[in-house]
């Protein structure tokens, strides 16, 4: 297991509609154990995962969103946003947490994980990957 | 060809298990070798011994307790979503203090871990979901 691929988990769903996010989640943490190169995707539905302010009490789930700011900790850096996807659901960056991580090789300089990519650029970004896993 | 292949739904409300199946038996036919078989989101619940399907109906379960018969394959069921959907072996069963266990014959429990090292060893995974 020396050799290094690319894993990229779409996600495409909406974060507690269903279980898809969550358990997604859990896949992306456990992958960061095995010194892979993780990128997460997030289009269609996938794009509300991670909006900013997301409150979860009034309906019983745990919020898990907090996870997704903490995955710069597990170096998973690469957070790629289609720019169509918040174009149809009238979203913007503003709406999406403000995803960052430490950069070790630039004196720990705090850097965006978040890139909003065309649709057209998405492709060619799944196309770079060994693994793709689409939740 | 070294494939993986990865079930995210459960066996009757989505085609996925189906597909699987088909896809998993026609690719050994072909002469590739499956390196696993896993099961996660509702697709653990292929792995329960408890379906009792209508006879003039497919079982799943068995279809793929036959398939691992013949061919030694690895079928793993994730555990953590296996444990949210009331998917047990005796072991786990006792850990947890449940009354009985459901795993069907040829399944067996496991971790993510073995997802990820599926798509690190294999050289294609290939995801039947919805």
């Amino acid at each position: 297991m020396s050799e290094i691929k690319k894993f990229m988990y779409v996600n495409r769903r909406a974060p507690y509609g269903t279980i898809y996010a969550l358990e997604s989640l859990e896949v992306v943490l456990i992958s960061a154990a095995f010194d892979q190169d993780v990128s997460l995707a997030f289009l269609d539905d996938g794009v509300y995962q991670i909006m900013k302010n997301t409150k979860t009490d009034d309906i019983g789930m745990k919020n898990f969103s907090p996870v997704y700011n903490a995955l710069g900790d597990y170096d998973i850096t690469k957070l790629y946003i289609e720019q169509e996807s918040l174009d149809e659901r009238g979203l913007t960056l503003d709406d999406l947490m403000d995803i960052k991580y430490e950069d070790e090789d630039d004196d720990w300089a705090e850097k965006p994980s978040i890139k909003v990519v065309s649709r057209k650029e998405m492709a060619d970004v799944m196309d770079q990957q060994d693994v793709l896993m689409s939740f | 060809m070294k494939l993986s292949v990865l079930v995210n739904e459960g066996p009757y409300q989505h085609q996925a298990s189906d597909s699987a199946l088909q896809f998993t038996r026609a690719a050994l036919e072909k002469g590739h070798e499956i390196f696993r078989v896993f099961f996660y989101h509702d697709g653990v619940n292929n792995g329960t011994r408890f379906t009792v399907p209508p006879q003039d109906d497919r079982n799943l379960q068995e279809s793929w307790t036959t398939l691992q018969a013949e061919h030694e394959l690895d079928l793993v069921v994730c555990i953590a979503a296996a444990q949210r959907r009331g998917i047990l072996d005796e072991n786990e069963a006792e850990r947890q203090g449940k009354d009985g266990n459901n795993i069907a014959p040829g399944f067996r429990i496991s971790g993510l871990g073995q997802l990820v090292e599926a798509g690190i060893e294999s050289e294609r995974l290939v995801v039947f979901g919805d």
